[in-house]
């Protein structure tokens, strides 16, 4: 077990101007859950593979424990590594699979046999240990890969979006049991994903890339309440905040036909005469007709105890964190689920006060605290 | 009508029926049965014939082979079918001296078959072996001029065997070789590697990278990933390239009459066209001759038929 450091790490493909992976700056406790999610792209998996060892470091380096390996082999690094499409060998046996890096390694047969069984036990695999990959079923499989990583006990697990392959169901089943175990072994854990429901359940902390560029590395509950920035704040949750350009007033700003009081130092912070304002879709409230933000309801999302309202509003411009994101982004409300209004309908809505998320217009930074 | 078609087609396949009994339920009653039912005879009837022209000389072959001399040049093959217990005109006269005894030219079948073995075997394991390393470093390893290296093994195989037949003729005299097994097989490998080195390539660029890149991690050095995950992944690649590679060795003539010739090196194939003598002696053991010589090819054809189709276009398809 160690903490893991990526110092300044770059990867610039040949043929590219751009670095994929730009001067990565990450701390890993030692025994902590990191989670690395972003949209495709972004060099989260390069990033990953730059770790293990399979992707040259352009420049800059990368630490496990208090050894540099940025240019050592990756079977040299002692990780493990869980990938996507697992990559278990076919005409092996799961037992085989699971003993092979122990076998090359040249550990003894007893121990093998020892080791592989106590990880079959642990994810529950102890009566398929004879059988071959093609027999067994995904989750089951992705279940041989975890054991694969598990039974060399490495200083470090890396996994390649190892849920991704799986149904619904059984990738939220699978989340919880991949979070409970590494809190167990406590090995730790860098972990890639493009499902930000996957990062925030499973890390303790999560780093949100873009472009090969750090956005924001914190853990799920700050990076929620206090986004860095307008592409963390529009990437991190589920409905998606809305992201609106105001105008700056006197001790505030102007949402629709009132003014949300925002603080002093915010407002000095800005560049612009205008900022990008932040609201969590569960921060908007009814409010009467004439006052907040007049939005038109095109879809309504019953869940029963909420519902979300999908409209458009043409007070504000809608600001778009991602710009390689494809179409408008509808505003979305959460609201009382017992009496939502109707499709068609003209609601008004304004902010809680004291939650709001300010940016600046021109830099996308957040403002204030 | 649909009754008397059905028993055969069902026989034939398991899901013929069912998507006959739906097209027949779209189309208006017995019109479409009769439709697919007349499709299938036909198809039947051509295969059956082609598989009756085919057999039928290698059917004449084998009864020959066993008949003596006097019949066999006396009364065609299907006379047999008049009086197959007339025991006078069978023998295994002809195996027995075909295997033992020394032919017109000296060549014995029985030695001849060893040579066979000998010169087909390694000729068959050893490109394949070479190759299959050339494929994985191909495919796995990044060195300078890989591709160009590739294009030129690839590039060599528009280039006719018999263009380098005389130059190796020559290299071997020089090299002290000629009528050699080494010879053979250095011949043998030379014009079956570029082949090789692109089927296996092919099918080894369509293996799952990650599975490469798992036993990286898992600490595999290259020796090890060939031996314990590529070469295994690769059985059907490698033995479709065998059976191809066993049966043109094992078939060739050419380079084993220029490079062994005739004497005690001699390969069935030619010891097979030495049988006959010129004033015709002989004649009656070329069809027993013939059937030592294709029992080898049958026998590998038949234990490894299951790759022989599905190998070589997997290997040639994905890459």
């Amino acid at each position: 077990m160690a903490t893991v450091k990526f110092d300044e790490a770059t990867r610039l493909y040949p043929g590219n101007d751009k670095p994929s992976v730009d001067k990565l700056n990450i701390d890993i406790e030692d025994g902590e859950f990191l989670v690395l999610v972003g949209p495709s792209g972004c060099g989260k998996s390069t990033s990953l593979r730059m770790l293990a060892g399979l992707e040259e470091v352009n420049a800059g380096k990368i630490w496990i424990g208090d050894r540099d390996v940025t240019n050592l082999s990756p079977k040299d690094r002692d990780v493990a590594m869980v990938f996507q499409n697992y990559a278990l060998y076919p005409h092996m046996t799961v037992a085989d699979n699971m003993g092979f890096a122990l076998k090359i390694a040249g550990v003894d047969k007893g121990e093998i046999r020892k080791r592989v069984e106590e990880a079959a036990k642990i994810l529950d695999l102890e009566q398929y240990l004879e059988r071959k990959p093609k027999a067994l079923s995904g989750g089951q499989r992705q279940r041989v890969a975890m054991g694969r990583a598990i039974v060399r006990s490495p200083q470090v697990f890396l996994m390649d979006e190892p849920l991704s392959n799986l149904d619904a169901k059984l990738r939220v089943q699978t989340r919880t049991q991949i979070a409970s175990l590494q809190r167990r072994l406590g090995v730790t854990t860098v972990y890639v994903t493009h499902d930000q429901v996957e990062a925030m359940t499973m890390g303790d902390r999560v780093a949100v890339l873009k472009d090969g560029i750090l956005m924001q590395c914190d853990s799920p509950r700050r990076m929620y309440d206090h986004p860095d920035n307008v592409f963390v704040a529009g990437f991190i949750g589920s409905p998606a905040m809305n992201l609106l350009d105001v105008d700056v007033a006197d001790g505030g700003v102007k949402v629709g036909g009132s003014t949300v009081p925002v603080e002093r130092a915010i407002l000095d912070a800005s560049s612009g005469k205008n900022i990008t304002l932040g609201v969590r879709p569960e921060d908007l409230e009814l409010t009467t007709e004439g006052q907040g933000i007049p939005v038109t309801v095109d879809v309504v999302e019953e869940l029963g105890a909420d519902a979300y309202i999908y409209g458009s509003t043409k007070a504000h411009q809608h600001v778009e964190a991602d710009e390689d994101a494809e179409g408008e982004r509808p505003f979305i409300a959460r609201v009382d689920g017992r009496k939502p209004p109707k499709k068609g309908e003209t609601v008004f809505l304004a902010p809680k006060t004291g939650h709001v998320h300010a940016f600046d217009a021109s830099s996308g930074q957040r403002l204030g605290d | 009508m649909t009754d008397i078609m059905d028993p055969p087609r069902a026989g034939g396949s398991r899901t013929k029926p069912s998507r006959r009994s739906l097209r027949a339920k779209s189309a208006d009653g017995r019109g479409g049965g009769m439709v697919t039912g007349a499709a299938t005879w036909p198809v039947r009837i051509v295969l059956t014939f082609a598989c009756v022209v085919w057999l039928m000389p290698i059917a004449g072959l084998l009864i020959n082979s066993f008949r003596t001399r006097d019949s066999q040049f006396n009364s065609g093959w299907w006379s047999v079918f008049g009086n197959p217990l007339d025991a006078t005109q069978w023998t295994l006269n002809n195996y027995d001296r075909v295997l033992s005894s020394a032919d017109a030219n000296g060549a014995n079948m029985g030695e001849a078959f060893i040579n066979s073995l000998v010169v087909t075997v390694p000729a068959t394991v050893i490109p394949i072996l070479i190759a299959a390393f050339a494929a994985y470093a191909f495919t796995f390893m990044t060195w300078r001029g890989r591709n160009v290296i590739f294009v030129v093994i690839v590039g060599l195989l528009v280039v006719p065997n018999q263009v380098a037949l005389v130059p190796l003729l020559k290299l071997y005299g020089q090299l002290g070789i000629n009528q050699t097994f080494l010879a053979v097989w250095l011949t043998h490998l030379g014009f079956g590697m570029p082949l090789a080195v692109y089927i296996f390539r092919g099918y080894m660029s369509g293996l799952p990278g990650e599975i490469i890149e798992s036993a990286k991690i898992d600490g595999a050095s290259h020796f090890t990933t060939f031996w314990r995950l590529i070469v295994p992944m690769s059985v059907p690649a490698l033995a479709s390239f065998a059976i191809f590679q066993f049966l043109w060795v094992w078939n060739d003539l050419l380079v084993a009459l220029l490079f062994l010739g005739r004497g005690e090196n001699t390969v069935l194939t030619v010891a097979l066209q030495g049988l006959q003598g010129q004033t015709g002696q002989g004649r009656e053991l070329i069809p027993a001759a013939g059937f030592v010589t294709i029992i080898v090819p049958v026998l590998v054809f038949l234990s490894l038929q299951r790759f022989f189709i599905r190998g070589m276009t997997t290997g040639a398809v994905k890459g």
